[in-house]
């Protein structure tokens, strides 16, 4: 009897949760980049306030998106982390599922970092022609485009070691590949003469940037769908490796890794916020309008998010290796007036 | 029995086979079973060797996990800064956020460490302390603002670093170019420990204690995911084993023998070796897309691994109805009980040692799944708030244990790492616990005929 009795009660919870559940807690979800920091103000926001802890998933920055556009209401979620802008498809695929008033946060930039193992080869400096170079399926090789025939660094630029090419880069559901294929692979791929050849060759200029855009899939240059967790236990493993890194997950694991520069520059929160380090990215969350004043706590967590003591120069985020952002008041003003995009 | 034939000649030796001497024959058979014995002893020994080091290893990376270092630190509770009005009005003191406490925090380690000669900076010594500090001193004062203007000694975390060195995890070498530590910090805290002012303690936090962010790792506790598991296995109970026990009667004892019921015990066969993250899109669909259930609750990674477990204690419920024999119930029948006293009365009773056994596999089995949670939303930063009741501990979001693990083997800390590895000790724990129990129910009540 007693267990039928605790069946009926189960089944009755699960019936009230449907007809009237009523959510009282911010729930955030997607990019992995922005989980630390989000996870961080979420922390924060429970010992500071009276509302309860947000909650923080990840996944990537395009599921988190993804489910952000599944439509309004309490079982759906409130703040989407990106760690790359919404895109133009995206917006429109928010839209058709109701979601037309998102505003857009900009809580400061993160570095792109190539780090390899501690005692391995010496990767201390790179070009973005270097990157391309190594992992494109063509490359340049005397004044002709050809399938890539590098297998040592060494093959195109004698200042690099004579090792094997092996880089384990970010998967496609990432945020990160987009900037590592914008801001390396094709400057790499203009720097080297690759996209100028092609045009020559007869592509299209959108074709010649997307061909740029490609990686070699002979096993040289492998994706990695996991978090940096992965990407290190792979670095680990294979001593000529390097790897695609975030700042600040790289700056929590000085004791395994050293970075490498790119174009000279050494990546650090201000060669970063100077902009001359070249592969940096603005992170974002984005802001479901219709949640505000539903979801209790919504508002008073993204202003909490962006407000000076947290992701100013001297917060916690920047301490954890967020580069902030010069125009972070801009932003408060736009969450105080809730403006959408 | 006289005319025995006189025994032959010693002197000749016997013509035919010796049964004393082996012949080749013979010796193969008996070699191929020695080799036999030896393989089947050499895979018991590397399963062994295997088991030992993965324990060893387990052990080895998690123990750590289970002490924290903690220091003691006296804090001048300045109303100047805490309540500015001096009315101790309580609104007016939770104004001042975690981050109006740090100054004071910071005052306090100066004060500490004045007598120590030390080459880190005034404004460098909070580095040695966890950000969860202020959080602590914060709801101090909250709790008790007749305290304010007072100095209290309060117990704060170190940093995970410097925990890590009192645990032999940091060097002096590693910090070189870590800028959340430096060596000098190192040899601060060497002076404190010989003053007894830090101090390495078992930490109940970690087993009863919340999640935290990727920052305070020397706080985090598997405590709230250990309530959402919790709850999620009370789901699994009162559904998966109502519902498999009045199946598996139904399909052994009352259903027809016919084409349909033989294609529901091939299904339900096939249901127990569908991999689990099939189970988690099932629950993604339709409880949460469907059915409006919300988020991250255990109540949905309840209903979920049910679905789980119920080919499990279908298929055990159905094997130890099975084992009981035709005499009992023919018995019953005989003296005039009706099939479903039968049933009640005699088999059922008979056969419960083994659905409990089974059940208690099959919890256990859901007790350590992590891939359906992956897709209802139970991995991440969930477990941070305790449920304030019963209907709070279904409905609002939670992890599980083995999810919990999984997130902090994913954090960039490595002493995260070593949280993950003492996450598994307690998972360990609890599954062992539940296999005893049902090896103990088994003996116990177990009859044979």
């Amino acid at each position: 009897m007693s267990i039928m009795k605790l069946t009926a009660t189960t089944a009755a919870i699960a019936l009230t949760a449907t007809s009237s559940f009523a959510r009282d807690n911010v729930q955030v979800a997607g990019s992995s980049t922005v989980l630390p920091y989000a996870s961080i103000v979420a922390e924060a926001f429970g010992e500071n306030f009276e509302f309860p802890t947000p909650v923080v998933e990840s996944g990537g920055s395009s599921s988190g998106l993804k489910r952000f556009c599944e439509g309004v209401g309490e079982n759906t979620i409130d703040i989407a982390n990106a760690s790359r802008a919404i895109r133009e498809s995206e917006v429109a695929a928010c839209a058709e599922n109701g979601v037309t008033d998102i505003i857009e946060v900009r809580i400061g930039y993160d570095g792109i970092v190539f780090a390899s193992q501690l005692d391995g080869p010496d990767y201390t400096a790179f070009e973005p022609a270097d990157i391309f170079n190594a992992l494109a399926p063509k490359v340049m090789v005397d004044g002709a485009l050809v399938d890539n025939p590098h297998t040592m660094w060494s093959d195109f630029n004698a200042d690099l070691p004579s090792e094997d090419i092996l880089a384990f880069i970010p998967g496609t559901k990432h945020g990160t590949r987009e900037v590592f294929e914008e801001k390396v692979v094709a400057a790499g791929c203009e720097a080297t003469g690759a996209f100028e050849a092609m045009i020559a060759s007869g592509m299209s200029e959108d074709d010649a940037e997307d061909a740029c855009l490609a990686v070699r899939t002979d096993g040289r240059s492998v994706d990695i769908d996991g978090d940096y967790t992965e990407t290190l236990a792979r670095i680990d493993a294979n001593t000529n490796a390097i790897g695609v890194f975030g700042l600040a997950f790289y700056e929590n694991n000085t004791d395994k890794l050293k970075v490498a520069t790119m174009s000279g520059v050494e990546p650090t929160t201000e060669t970063i916020s100077t902009g001359d380090y070249p592969v940096s990215r603005p992170l974002f969350f984005y802001i479901k309008a219709a949640h505000v004043g539903v979801i209790p706590g919504l508002k008073e967590f993204a202003e909490f998010f962006v407000a000076d003591e947290v992701a100013g120069p001297d917060g916690p985020l920047a301490a954890y290796g967020l580069v902030s952002d010069p125009a972070l008041a801009d932003t408060q003003t736009m969450i105080a007036d809730e403006k959408t995009m | 029995m006289t005319d025995a034939p006189a025994p032959s000649t010693p002197a000749v030796p016997p013509k035919g086979k010796s049964l004393l001497a082996q012949d080749d024959r013979t010796k193969r058979r008996n070699a191929a079973e020695k080799r036999f014995r030896a393989y089947g002893i050499a895979a018991i020994s590397v399963g062994l060797l295997f088991l030992a080091s993965l324990l060893w290893a387990i052990v080895q990376n998690g123990t750590p996990a289970f002490t924290q270092t903690f220091v003691n630190l006296e804090v001048a509770l300045l109303e100047e800064k805490l309540d500015k009005n001096g009315n101790r009005d309580i609104d007016d003191i939770r104004k001042v956020s975690t981050f109006g406490y740090n100054p004071l925090i910071n005052e306090a380690l100066i004060v500490a460490t004045a007598d120590i000669e030390t080459e880190v900076e005034d404004g460098d010594l909070k580095k040695i302390l966890s950000a969860s500090a202020a959080a602590i001193v914060r709801d101090f004062v909250i709790e008790n603002p007749d305290r304010i203007g007072e100095t209290v000694e309060f117990r704060l975390l170190t940093s995970s670093r410097v925990d890590g060195y009192l645990k032999g995890r940091v060097t002096r070498e590693d910090l070189a170019r870590d800028k959340n530590l430096d060596a000098a910090h190192l040899d601060l805290i060497d002076v404190m420990v010989a003053a007894g002012a830090v101090e390495r303690v078992f930490n109940w936090d970690f087993i009863l204690g919340a999640d935290a962010s990727e920052s305070r790792p020397e706080q985090a506790g598997i405590g709230v995911s250990m309530l959402g598991s919790f709850f999620m296995m009370l789901v699994v109970l009162v559904l998966a084993l109502p519902i498999g026990v009045a199946a598996s009667i139904y399909l052994e004892e009352f259903a027809p023998q016919n084409k349909f019921t033989d294609l529901i015990e091939v299904n339900i066969s096939n249901l127990a070796a569908v991999p689990s993250i099939v189970f988690g899109i099932l629950g993604l669909a339709v409880f949460i897309q469907f059915a409006h259930l919300p988020q991250s609750a255990p109540l949905v990674g309840g209903l979920t691994l049910t679905l789980m477990t119920l080919p499990t204690i279908v298929i055990s419920t159905r094997a130890s109805l099975k084992a009981v024999p035709p005499s009992i119930r023919d018995a019953a029948l005989g003296v005039g009980a009706s099939k479903m006293q039968s049933v009640f009365h005699h088999v059922l009773p008979l056969a419960m040692p083994g659905i409990l056994t089974g059940t208690i596999i099959g919890l256990a089995q859901a007790l350590g799944e992590t891939a359906p949670l992956l897709l209802i939303g139970m991995v991440g930063y969930i477990a941070s708030n305790y449920p304030d009741g019963i209907a709070s501990g279904f409905l609002d979001p939670n992890s599980a244990m083995p999810a919990q693990i999984y997130e902090w083997a994913k954090r960039a800390d490595p002493a995260y790492y070593e949280r993950a590895w003492g996450g598994i000790i307690v998972l360990l724990v609890f599954l062992l616990t539940m296999n005893i129990i049902a090896i103990i129910l088994r003996r116990r009540f177990e009859r044979r005929w």
